[in-house]
Protein backbone atom coordinates (compact mmCIF):
# COMPACT_ATOMS: atom_id res chain seq x y z
CA UNK A 1 0.00 0.00 0.00
CA UNK A 2 1.79 3.17 -0.85
CA UNK A 3 -0.06 6.80 -0.53
CA UNK A 4 -3.67 7.60 -1.71
CA UNK A 5 -2.32 9.34 -4.30
CA UNK A 6 -0.33 6.49 -5.36
CA UNK A 7 -3.00 3.75 -5.28
CA UNK A 8 -5.24 5.87 -7.29
CA UNK A 9 -2.78 5.89 -10.02
CA UNK A 10 -1.90 2.08 -9.78
CA UNK A 11 -5.40 1.07 -9.10
CA UNK A 12 -7.30 2.80 -11.54
CA UNK A 13 -4.60 3.41 -14.12
CA UNK A 14 -4.65 -0.18 -15.09
CA UNK A 15 -8.26 0.43 -16.82
CA UNK A 16 -8.07 4.70 -17.21
CA UNK A 17 -4.71 4.85 -18.07
CA UNK A 18 -2.73 6.80 -15.40
CA UNK A 19 -2.37 10.07 -17.17
CA UNK A 20 -6.05 10.37 -16.74
CA UNK A 21 -6.12 10.23 -13.00
CA UNK A 22 -2.82 12.02 -12.48
CA UNK A 23 -4.93 14.73 -13.16
CA UNK A 24 -5.55 15.16 -9.68
CA UNK A 25 -1.92 16.62 -9.21
CA UNK A 26 -3.48 19.64 -11.43
CA UNK A 27 -6.05 20.41 -8.92
CA UNK A 28 -5.83 23.94 -7.87
CA UNK A 29 -8.89 24.23 -5.67
CA UNK A 30 -10.73 26.42 -7.47
CA UNK A 31 -14.08 25.03 -6.44
CA UNK A 32 -15.67 24.99 -9.31
CA UNK A 33 -16.71 21.06 -8.81
CA UNK A 34 -17.95 22.13 -5.38
CA UNK A 35 -20.03 24.80 -7.10
CA UNK A 36 -21.76 22.73 -9.82
CA UNK A 37 -22.37 19.97 -7.85
CA UNK A 38 -25.58 18.69 -7.03
CA UNK A 39 -24.69 16.43 -4.40
CA UNK A 40 -22.89 19.72 -2.94
CA UNK A 41 -26.02 21.44 -2.73
CA UNK A 42 -27.55 18.77 -0.75
CA UNK A 43 -25.32 17.37 1.39
CA UNK A 44 -21.90 17.50 3.33
CA UNK A 45 -20.15 16.22 0.24
CA UNK A 46 -17.64 18.92 -0.61
CA UNK A 47 -15.97 17.96 -3.88
CA UNK A 48 -13.26 20.60 -4.02
CA UNK A 49 -12.28 19.04 -0.36
CA UNK A 50 -12.22 15.71 -1.40
CA UNK A 51 -9.79 16.33 -4.09
CA UNK A 52 -7.31 18.01 -1.70
CA UNK A 53 -7.76 15.19 1.04
CA UNK A 54 -6.95 13.06 -1.39
CA UNK A 55 -3.93 14.81 -2.27
CA UNK A 56 -2.48 15.26 0.98
CA UNK A 57 -3.39 11.27 1.95
CA UNK A 58 -6.34 11.78 4.68
CA UNK A 59 -7.12 8.02 3.59
CA UNK A 60 -9.28 7.14 6.72
CA UNK A 61 -10.81 9.91 6.67
CA UNK A 62 -11.99 9.80 3.26
CA UNK A 63 -13.43 5.91 3.65
CA UNK A 64 -14.74 6.28 6.66
CA UNK A 65 -16.89 9.50 5.40
CA UNK A 66 -20.39 8.64 4.45
CA UNK A 67 -20.07 11.75 2.49
CA UNK A 68 -18.10 9.03 -0.14
CA UNK A 69 -20.73 7.56 -1.44
CA UNK A 70 -23.04 10.86 -2.44
CA UNK A 71 -21.74 11.48 -5.61
CA UNK A 72 -23.90 10.63 -8.35
CA UNK A 73 -20.92 10.08 -10.67
CA UNK A 74 -22.76 13.02 -12.81
CA UNK A 75 -19.58 14.02 -14.55
CA UNK A 76 -20.97 18.16 -13.82
CA UNK A 77 -17.37 18.65 -12.20
CA UNK A 78 -15.46 16.45 -14.47
CA UNK A 79 -16.56 18.45 -17.59
CA UNK A 80 -16.46 21.50 -15.92
CA UNK A 81 -12.88 21.74 -13.80
CA UNK A 82 -10.48 24.27 -15.96
CA UNK A 83 -7.66 22.20 -15.03
CA UNK A 84 -8.92 19.33 -16.85
CA UNK A 85 -8.88 17.04 -13.58
CA UNK A 86 -10.73 13.85 -14.27
CA UNK A 87 -12.88 14.48 -11.26
CA UNK A 88 -15.70 11.69 -11.47
CA UNK A 89 -13.19 8.75 -12.34
CA UNK A 90 -10.98 9.37 -9.73
CA UNK A 91 -13.79 9.68 -7.25
CA UNK A 92 -14.98 6.41 -8.76
CA UNK A 93 -11.14 4.96 -8.11
CA UNK A 94 -11.07 6.06 -4.60
CA UNK A 95 -14.60 4.60 -3.59
CA UNK A 96 -13.02 1.07 -5.33
CA UNK A 97 -9.79 1.15 -3.27
CA UNK A 98 -12.56 2.01 -0.25
CA UNK A 99 -14.64 -1.21 -1.37
CA UNK A 100 -11.31 -3.32 -1.12
CA UNK A 101 -10.48 -2.09 2.01
CA UNK A 102 -14.39 -3.45 3.81
CA UNK A 103 -15.90 0.22 3.16
CA UNK A 104 -19.08 -0.91 1.68
CA UNK A 105 -22.42 -0.69 2.86
CA UNK A 106 -24.96 -3.69 3.29
CA UNK A 107 -27.48 -2.21 0.52
CA UNK A 108 -24.05 -1.64 -1.94
CA UNK A 109 -23.25 -5.30 -1.52
CA UNK A 110 -26.69 -6.34 -2.07
CA UNK A 111 -26.50 -4.54 -5.35
CA UNK A 112 -23.77 -7.53 -5.95
CA UNK A 113 -25.85 -10.41 -4.52
CA UNK A 114 -28.32 -9.67 -7.12
CA UNK A 115 -26.49 -9.83 -10.20
CA UNK A 116 -24.22 -12.77 -8.69
CA UNK A 117 -28.07 -14.66 -8.42
CA UNK A 118 -30.03 -13.29 -11.32
CA UNK A 119 -27.82 -12.02 -13.74
CA UNK A 120 -29.33 -8.11 -12.90
CA UNK A 121 -29.22 -5.69 -10.61
CA UNK A 122 -32.86 -5.44 -10.68
CA UNK A 123 -34.58 -8.77 -11.47
CA UNK A 124 -37.51 -9.74 -12.76
CA UNK A 125 -40.33 -11.11 -10.37
CA UNK A 126 -44.03 -12.31 -11.25
CA UNK A 127 -46.22 -8.54 -11.06
CA UNK A 128 -43.68 -7.45 -13.98
CA UNK A 129 -43.94 -10.37 -15.99
CA UNK A 130 -47.48 -9.21 -15.93
CA UNK A 131 -46.76 -5.59 -16.96
CA UNK A 132 -44.75 -7.11 -19.84
CA UNK A 133 -47.88 -9.47 -21.35
CA UNK A 134 -50.07 -6.34 -20.94
CA UNK A 135 -48.09 -4.35 -23.51
CA UNK A 136 -47.79 -7.54 -25.79
CA UNK A 137 -44.38 -8.42 -24.60
CA UNK A 138 -42.59 -12.16 -23.58
CA UNK A 139 -43.55 -12.61 -20.19
CA UNK A 140 -39.64 -13.13 -19.61
CA UNK A 141 -36.91 -11.32 -21.59
CA UNK A 142 -34.16 -13.41 -22.91
CA UNK A 143 -31.43 -12.22 -20.33
CA UNK A 144 -29.09 -14.04 -18.08
CA UNK A 145 -32.09 -14.01 -15.38
CA UNK A 146 -34.33 -16.34 -18.19
CA UNK A 147 -34.72 -20.31 -16.79
CA UNK A 148 -33.30 -21.23 -20.05
CA UNK A 149 -30.22 -19.22 -20.02
CA UNK A 150 -28.31 -20.69 -16.85
CA UNK A 151 -25.33 -21.13 -18.64
CA UNK A 152 -25.48 -18.06 -19.69
CA UNK A 153 -25.73 -16.31 -15.74
CA UNK A 154 -23.23 -18.93 -15.00
CA UNK A 155 -20.57 -16.71 -17.33
CA UNK A 156 -21.91 -13.50 -15.29
CA UNK A 157 -21.04 -15.82 -11.98
CA UNK A 158 -17.51 -16.51 -13.57
CA UNK A 159 -16.31 -13.54 -13.94
CA UNK A 160 -17.49 -12.55 -9.75
CA UNK A 161 -15.07 -15.69 -9.40
CA UNK A 162 -12.56 -14.58 -10.90
CA UNK A 163 -11.74 -11.15 -9.82
CA UNK A 164 -12.98 -12.37 -6.71
CA UNK A 165 -15.66 -9.82 -6.16
CA UNK A 166 -17.46 -12.51 -3.91
CA UNK A 167 -15.06 -12.87 -2.05
CA UNK A 168 -14.97 -9.12 -1.40
CA UNK A 169 -18.71 -8.73 -0.74
CA UNK A 170 -18.46 -11.84 1.55
CA UNK A 171 -20.97 -13.44 -0.27
CA UNK A 172 -22.25 -16.94 0.07
CA UNK A 173 -22.62 -19.63 -2.78
CA UNK A 174 -24.29 -22.11 -0.47
CA UNK A 175 -27.31 -19.45 0.12
CA UNK A 176 -27.04 -17.22 -2.45
CA UNK A 177 -26.25 -13.77 -0.24
CA UNK A 178 -24.40 -12.30 1.84
CA UNK A 179 -22.44 -14.51 4.59
CA UNK A 180 -24.65 -14.33 7.86
CA UNK A 181 -27.73 -12.63 6.33
CA UNK A 182 -29.75 -16.05 7.02
CA UNK A 183 -28.93 -15.23 10.64
CA UNK A 184 -30.72 -12.01 10.30
CA UNK A 185 -26.76 -10.31 10.82
CA UNK A 186 -24.64 -8.23 8.64
CA UNK A 187 -21.33 -9.76 8.43
CA UNK B 1 -24.21 10.71 -45.79
CA UNK B 2 -23.15 7.77 -44.31
CA UNK B 3 -25.79 4.58 -44.02
CA UNK B 4 -27.11 3.54 -40.93
CA UNK B 5 -27.68 -0.23 -39.97
CA UNK B 6 -31.61 -0.98 -40.35
CA UNK B 7 -31.15 -3.80 -37.47
CA UNK B 8 -29.96 -3.89 -34.02
CA UNK B 9 -29.32 -5.92 -31.04
CA UNK B 10 -31.50 -4.23 -28.08
CA UNK B 11 -29.05 -4.08 -24.74
CA UNK B 12 -32.49 -4.21 -21.98
CA UNK B 13 -30.56 -3.70 -19.34
CA UNK B 14 -32.16 -4.30 -15.82
CA UNK B 15 -34.90 -1.49 -15.74
CA UNK B 16 -36.38 -1.41 -19.11
CA UNK B 17 -37.68 -5.03 -19.27
CA UNK B 18 -38.07 -5.60 -15.56
CA UNK B 19 -39.77 -2.41 -14.27
CA UNK B 20 -40.68 -0.40 -17.45
CA UNK B 21 -41.04 -2.68 -20.11
CA UNK B 22 -43.58 -0.04 -21.71
CA UNK B 23 -40.28 1.49 -22.78
CA UNK B 24 -39.51 -1.37 -24.28
CA UNK B 25 -42.58 -1.68 -26.20
CA UNK B 26 -42.74 1.17 -27.31
CA UNK B 27 -39.39 1.62 -28.71
CA UNK B 28 -39.73 -1.23 -30.76
CA UNK B 29 -42.97 -0.62 -32.11
CA UNK B 30 -41.89 3.05 -32.94
CA UNK B 31 -38.53 1.39 -34.39
CA UNK B 32 -40.70 -0.73 -36.35
CA UNK B 33 -42.88 1.90 -38.13
CA UNK B 34 -39.84 3.07 -39.53
CA UNK B 35 -38.28 -0.38 -40.68
CA UNK B 36 -35.55 -0.61 -38.06
CA UNK B 37 -35.47 -4.41 -36.61
CA UNK B 38 -35.04 -5.31 -33.11
CA UNK B 39 -32.60 -8.63 -32.22
CA UNK B 40 -32.79 -9.63 -28.93
CA UNK B 41 -29.46 -10.26 -27.26
CA UNK B 42 -30.04 -13.53 -25.72
CA UNK B 43 -28.23 -13.86 -22.34
CA UNK B 44 -27.08 -10.23 -22.03
CA UNK B 45 -26.92 -9.31 -18.07
CA UNK B 46 -27.06 -6.21 -16.31
CA UNK B 47 -24.58 -3.38 -18.24
CA UNK B 48 -23.34 -3.15 -15.02
CA UNK B 49 -24.22 0.08 -14.07
CA UNK B 50 -20.95 2.32 -14.50
CA UNK B 51 -21.69 4.35 -11.18
CA UNK B 52 -22.56 1.60 -9.07
CA UNK B 53 -20.21 -1.46 -10.14
CA UNK B 54 -17.96 1.20 -12.03
CA UNK B 55 -17.20 2.48 -8.24
CA UNK B 56 -17.36 -0.50 -6.25
CA UNK B 57 -14.75 -2.56 -8.75
CA UNK B 58 -13.70 -1.21 -12.36
CA UNK B 59 -12.14 -5.03 -12.75
CA UNK B 60 -15.44 -6.34 -12.37
CA UNK B 61 -17.36 -4.18 -14.09
CA UNK B 62 -15.49 -4.12 -17.47
CA UNK B 63 -15.37 -7.62 -18.31
CA UNK B 64 -19.14 -7.77 -17.07
CA UNK B 65 -19.68 -5.33 -19.71
CA UNK B 66 -17.41 -7.07 -22.34
CA UNK B 67 -19.10 -9.84 -22.49
CA UNK B 68 -22.18 -7.97 -23.40
CA UNK B 69 -20.59 -6.35 -26.06
CA UNK B 70 -19.12 -9.56 -27.30
CA UNK B 71 -23.02 -11.20 -27.40
CA UNK B 72 -23.34 -8.35 -29.98
CA UNK B 73 -19.73 -8.85 -31.59
CA UNK B 74 -20.92 -12.25 -32.49
CA UNK B 75 -24.43 -11.32 -33.83
CA UNK B 76 -22.95 -9.16 -36.09
CA UNK B 77 -24.86 -6.31 -35.14
CA UNK B 78 -24.64 -2.89 -33.47
CA UNK B 79 -26.39 -2.05 -30.50
CA UNK B 80 -28.61 0.24 -29.10
CA UNK B 81 -30.33 0.64 -25.83
CA UNK B 82 -32.88 2.64 -23.59
CA UNK B 83 -31.34 3.28 -20.38
CA UNK B 84 -28.02 6.09 -19.92
CA UNK B 85 -26.61 3.78 -17.38
CA UNK B 86 -26.58 0.71 -20.55
CA UNK B 87 -25.14 3.61 -22.46
CA UNK B 88 -22.32 4.85 -20.07
CA UNK B 89 -21.40 1.24 -19.16
CA UNK B 90 -21.33 -0.24 -22.55
CA UNK B 91 -20.00 2.86 -24.31
CA UNK B 92 -17.23 3.27 -21.60
CA UNK B 93 -15.83 0.01 -21.92
CA UNK B 94 -16.04 -0.26 -25.23
CA UNK B 95 -13.90 2.82 -25.68
CA UNK B 96 -11.74 2.33 -23.24
CA UNK B 97 -11.53 -1.01 -24.55
CA UNK B 98 -10.44 -0.47 -28.33
CA UNK B 99 -8.47 2.72 -26.42
CA UNK B 100 -6.10 -0.42 -24.45
CA UNK B 101 -4.96 -3.27 -25.90
CA UNK B 102 -3.05 -4.60 -22.80
CA UNK B 103 -6.65 -3.84 -20.60
CA UNK B 104 -8.12 -5.62 -23.74
CA UNK B 105 -5.76 -8.58 -23.18
CA UNK B 106 -6.57 -8.97 -19.40
CA UNK B 107 -10.09 -9.16 -20.16
CA UNK B 108 -10.11 -11.21 -22.88
CA UNK B 109 -8.48 -13.59 -20.81
CA UNK B 110 -11.95 -13.75 -18.29
CA UNK B 111 -14.01 -14.24 -20.87
CA UNK B 112 -11.99 -16.70 -22.60
CA UNK B 113 -12.92 -18.87 -19.70
CA UNK B 114 -16.43 -19.43 -21.29
CA UNK B 115 -14.95 -19.38 -24.84
CA UNK B 116 -16.17 -15.79 -25.42
CA UNK B 117 -13.87 -12.88 -26.97
CA UNK B 118 -14.62 -9.40 -26.97
CA UNK B 119 -12.99 -7.95 -30.40
CA UNK B 120 -14.05 -4.35 -30.75
CA UNK B 121 -16.59 -4.81 -34.26
CA UNK B 122 -19.76 -3.54 -32.48
CA UNK B 123 -20.90 -0.02 -31.75
CA UNK B 124 -22.82 1.13 -29.21
CA UNK B 125 -25.89 3.68 -29.60
CA UNK B 126 -29.04 5.56 -27.77
CA UNK B 127 -32.00 4.46 -29.26
CA UNK B 128 -33.23 8.16 -29.17
CA UNK B 129 -29.77 9.00 -31.35
CA UNK B 130 -30.93 6.55 -33.40
CA UNK B 131 -34.62 8.82 -33.38
CA UNK B 132 -32.63 11.56 -34.16
CA UNK B 133 -29.56 11.00 -36.61
CA UNK B 134 -30.67 8.29 -38.36
CA UNK B 135 -34.38 7.96 -38.48
CA UNK B 136 -34.39 11.77 -38.82
CA UNK B 137 -36.51 14.49 -38.02
CA UNK B 138 -38.59 14.51 -41.26
CA UNK B 139 -39.29 11.22 -41.45
CA UNK B 140 -40.79 11.03 -37.57
CA UNK B 141 -42.51 14.61 -38.56
CA UNK B 142 -44.43 12.88 -41.18
CA UNK B 143 -45.69 10.45 -38.85
CA UNK B 144 -47.29 12.57 -36.04
CA UNK B 145 -50.61 12.20 -35.94
CA UNK B 146 -51.54 13.45 -32.65
CA UNK B 147 -49.66 16.89 -32.62
CA UNK B 148 -48.52 17.64 -28.84
CA UNK B 149 -49.83 21.17 -29.44
CA UNK B 150 -50.52 23.02 -26.20
CA UNK B 151 -48.14 20.63 -24.12
CA UNK B 152 -45.19 22.36 -22.14
CA UNK B 153 -42.51 19.66 -21.94
CA UNK B 154 -39.71 19.97 -19.29
CA UNK B 155 -37.05 17.82 -20.85
CA UNK B 156 -34.13 15.93 -18.96
CA UNK B 157 -31.43 14.36 -20.30
CA UNK B 158 -30.06 12.24 -17.30
CA UNK B 159 -26.15 12.59 -16.74
CA UNK B 160 -24.57 10.16 -19.33
CA UNK B 161 -26.33 10.68 -22.24
CA UNK B 162 -24.05 13.55 -22.83
CA UNK B 163 -20.95 13.25 -20.34
CA UNK B 164 -18.48 12.77 -20.27
CA UNK B 165 -18.26 13.97 -23.83
CA UNK B 166 -15.19 12.71 -24.90
CA UNK B 167 -16.66 9.43 -24.75
CA UNK B 168 -20.44 10.16 -25.69
CA UNK B 169 -19.39 12.58 -28.48
CA UNK B 170 -22.56 14.33 -28.62
CA UNK B 171 -21.70 18.06 -28.47
CA UNK B 172 -21.28 20.35 -25.48
CA UNK B 173 -23.19 19.14 -22.25
CA UNK B 174 -24.11 22.37 -21.04
CA UNK B 175 -25.92 23.36 -24.60
CA UNK B 176 -27.33 20.05 -25.67
CA UNK B 177 -30.15 19.76 -28.39
CA UNK B 178 -31.27 15.92 -29.45
CA UNK B 179 -33.91 15.87 -26.63
CA UNK B 180 -35.48 19.16 -27.42
CA UNK B 181 -35.32 18.36 -31.26
CA UNK B 182 -37.89 15.16 -30.52
CA UNK B 183 -39.99 17.13 -28.05
CA UNK B 184 -40.58 19.64 -31.05
CA UNK B 185 -41.17 17.83 -33.94
CA UNK B 186 -44.36 16.58 -31.94
CA UNK B 187 -45.64 19.78 -32.15
CA UNK B 188 -44.91 20.38 -27.79
CA UNK B 189 -43.20 23.22 -26.28
CA UNK B 190 -39.38 22.32 -25.32
CA UNK B 191 -39.34 24.65 -21.95
CA UNK B 192 -36.02 25.75 -20.45
CA UNK B 193 -36.01 25.66 -16.27
CA UNK B 194 -33.35 26.54 -13.99
CA UNK B 195 -32.60 22.56 -13.29
CA UNK B 196 -32.84 21.47 -16.86
CA UNK B 197 -29.43 20.24 -16.43
CA UNK B 198 -29.69 19.11 -12.94
CA UNK B 199 -29.00 14.97 -11.87
CA UNK B 200 -32.02 12.83 -10.97
CA UNK B 201 -29.90 11.93 -8.15
CA UNK B 202 -30.25 8.29 -8.57
CA UNK B 203 -26.78 7.71 -10.09
CA UNK B 204 -23.69 6.51 -8.75
CA UNK B 205 -25.45 4.32 -5.71
CA UNK B 206 -26.69 7.69 -4.15
CA UNK B 207 -29.94 6.31 -3.80
CA UNK B 208 -28.82 2.89 -2.62
CA UNK B 209 -26.84 5.00 -0.53
CA UNK B 210 -29.24 7.64 1.47
CA UNK B 211 -32.90 7.14 -0.40
CA UNK B 212 -34.27 9.90 1.11
CA UNK B 213 -31.06 12.72 0.49
CA UNK B 214 -31.55 11.11 -3.25
CA UNK B 215 -34.88 11.99 -3.39
CA UNK B 216 -34.59 15.69 -2.44
CA UNK B 217 -32.27 16.05 -5.38
CA UNK B 218 -35.37 15.36 -8.09
CA UNK B 219 -37.69 17.11 -5.78
CA UNK B 220 -36.04 20.25 -6.55
CA UNK B 221 -35.73 19.44 -10.01
CA UNK B 222 -39.58 18.59 -10.67
CA UNK B 223 -40.27 22.05 -8.75
CA UNK B 224 -38.05 23.73 -11.21
CA UNK B 225 -39.84 22.27 -14.04
CA UNK B 226 -43.44 22.91 -12.47
CA UNK B 227 -42.71 26.70 -11.79
CA UNK B 228 -42.16 27.89 -15.47
CA UNK B 229 -45.73 25.61 -16.21
CA UNK B 230 -44.19 22.18 -17.42
CA UNK B 231 -46.91 19.78 -18.03
CA UNK B 232 -44.37 16.66 -18.15
CA UNK B 233 -40.89 15.56 -18.35
CA UNK B 234 -39.11 13.73 -21.35
CA UNK B 235 -36.37 11.49 -20.86
CA UNK B 236 -33.88 9.53 -22.38
CA UNK B 237 -33.10 6.91 -19.27
CA UNK B 238 -34.81 3.74 -18.05
CA UNK B 239 -32.92 4.40 -14.45
CA UNK B 240 -33.63 8.56 -13.96
CA UNK B 241 -37.60 6.99 -14.96
CA UNK B 242 -37.20 4.08 -11.95
CA UNK B 243 -36.17 7.60 -9.80
CA UNK B 244 -38.26 10.44 -11.29
CA UNK B 245 -41.82 8.14 -11.46
CA UNK B 246 -41.80 6.05 -8.53
CA UNK B 247 -39.76 8.08 -6.47
CA UNK B 248 -42.66 10.44 -6.41
CA UNK B 249 -44.35 7.90 -4.88
CA UNK B 250 -41.82 7.56 -2.14
CA UNK B 251 -41.27 10.97 -1.98
CA UNK B 252 -44.72 11.70 -1.11
CA UNK B 253 -44.18 9.11 1.54
CA UNK B 254 -40.82 10.73 2.66
CA UNK B 255 -41.28 14.42 2.78
CA UNK B 256 -45.60 14.22 2.90
CA UNK B 257 -45.94 16.07 -0.36
CA UNK B 258 -48.73 15.26 -3.03
CA UNK B 259 -46.52 15.08 -6.63
CA UNK B 260 -47.79 13.44 -9.41
CA UNK B 261 -45.74 15.13 -12.18
CA UNK B 262 -45.77 12.63 -15.28
CA UNK B 263 -42.99 11.38 -16.43
CA UNK B 264 -42.10 9.75 -19.80
CA UNK B 265 -39.78 8.35 -21.74
CA UNK B 266 -39.21 9.64 -24.87
CA UNK B 267 -40.04 7.27 -27.21
CA UNK B 268 -43.40 6.72 -24.72
CA UNK B 269 -44.15 10.83 -25.73
CA UNK B 270 -42.92 10.35 -29.67
CA UNK B 271 -46.15 6.75 -29.15
CA UNK B 272 -48.85 9.33 -27.96
CA UNK B 273 -47.93 11.56 -31.00
CA UNK B 274 -47.72 8.78 -33.38
CA UNK B 275 -51.12 7.34 -32.33
CA UNK B 276 -50.21 4.49 -29.64
CA UNK B 277 -52.34 4.27 -26.70
CA UNK B 278 -51.46 4.75 -23.26
CA UNK B 279 -51.83 1.37 -22.34
CA UNK B 280 -49.47 0.38 -25.69
CA UNK B 281 -46.90 2.24 -23.93
CA UNK B 282 -47.20 1.04 -20.53
CA UNK B 283 -48.26 4.74 -19.12
CA UNK B 284 -51.08 3.36 -17.46
CA UNK B 285 -49.27 1.24 -15.30
CA UNK B 286 -46.87 3.83 -13.98
CA UNK B 287 -46.88 5.13 -10.51
CA UNK B 288 -47.76 9.01 -12.25
CA UNK B 289 -50.92 9.33 -13.72
CA UNK B 290 -51.11 11.28 -17.89
CA UNK B 291 -53.06 14.32 -17.90
CA UNK B 292 -55.72 14.35 -20.70
CA UNK B 293 -53.85 16.56 -23.16
CA UNK B 294 -51.12 14.02 -23.43
CA UNK B 295 -53.70 11.57 -24.27
CA UNK B 296 -56.69 13.04 -26.09
S1 LIG C 1 -12.72 22.38 -10.45
FE1 LIG C 1 -10.85 21.19 -10.83
S2 LIG C 1 -9.14 22.52 -10.19
FE2 LIG C 1 -11.01 23.42 -9.33
S3 LIG C 1 -11.10 22.51 -7.24
FE3 LIG C 1 -12.32 21.19 -8.59
S4 LIG C 1 -10.90 19.58 -9.26
FE4 LIG C 1 -9.67 21.27 -8.42
S1 LIG D 1 -19.80 13.74 -10.49
FE1 LIG D 1 -20.14 13.64 -8.27
S2 LIG D 1 -18.75 15.17 -7.43
FE2 LIG D 1 -18.93 15.63 -9.61
S3 LIG D 1 -20.59 17.13 -9.74
FE3 LIG D 1 -21.54 15.11 -10.00
S4 LIG D 1 -22.20 14.47 -7.94
FE4 LIG D 1 -20.73 16.17 -7.70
Amino acid sequence: MGTLYEDIIDYGGEVFGKEHLETLRECVQCGKCTGGCPSGRNTAFRTRKLMQMALVDMREEIFNAPELWFCSTCYTCYERCPKGVKVTDIIRTIRNLAAKEGHMSVPHRMIGVYVMKTGHAVPIGPAQMELREAVGLESQPPTAQHPQNKDQLEQVQTIFKTTGYDAMIDFDWDTMNLKGMDKGGKK
Amino acid sequence: MTEHPTEYAYFLGCITPNRYPGIEAATKKIFTEFGIETKEMVGASCCPAPGVFGSFDMHTWLPVAARNLAIAEEMDLEIYVTCNGCYGSLQEADHLLRENPKLKEKTNKILGKFGREYKGTTKVNHSIVVLHDFIGLEKLKERITKPMNDVNVAVHYGCHFLKPREVRGHGSSETPYILEDLVKVTGAKDVDYKDKLMCCGAGGGNRTADSVQSLEWMRQKLVSAMEVGCDCMVHPCAFCHLQLDRGQAEMNKAFGTSFDFPILFATQFLGLAMGLSEKEVGLDAQTTTMPEKLLK
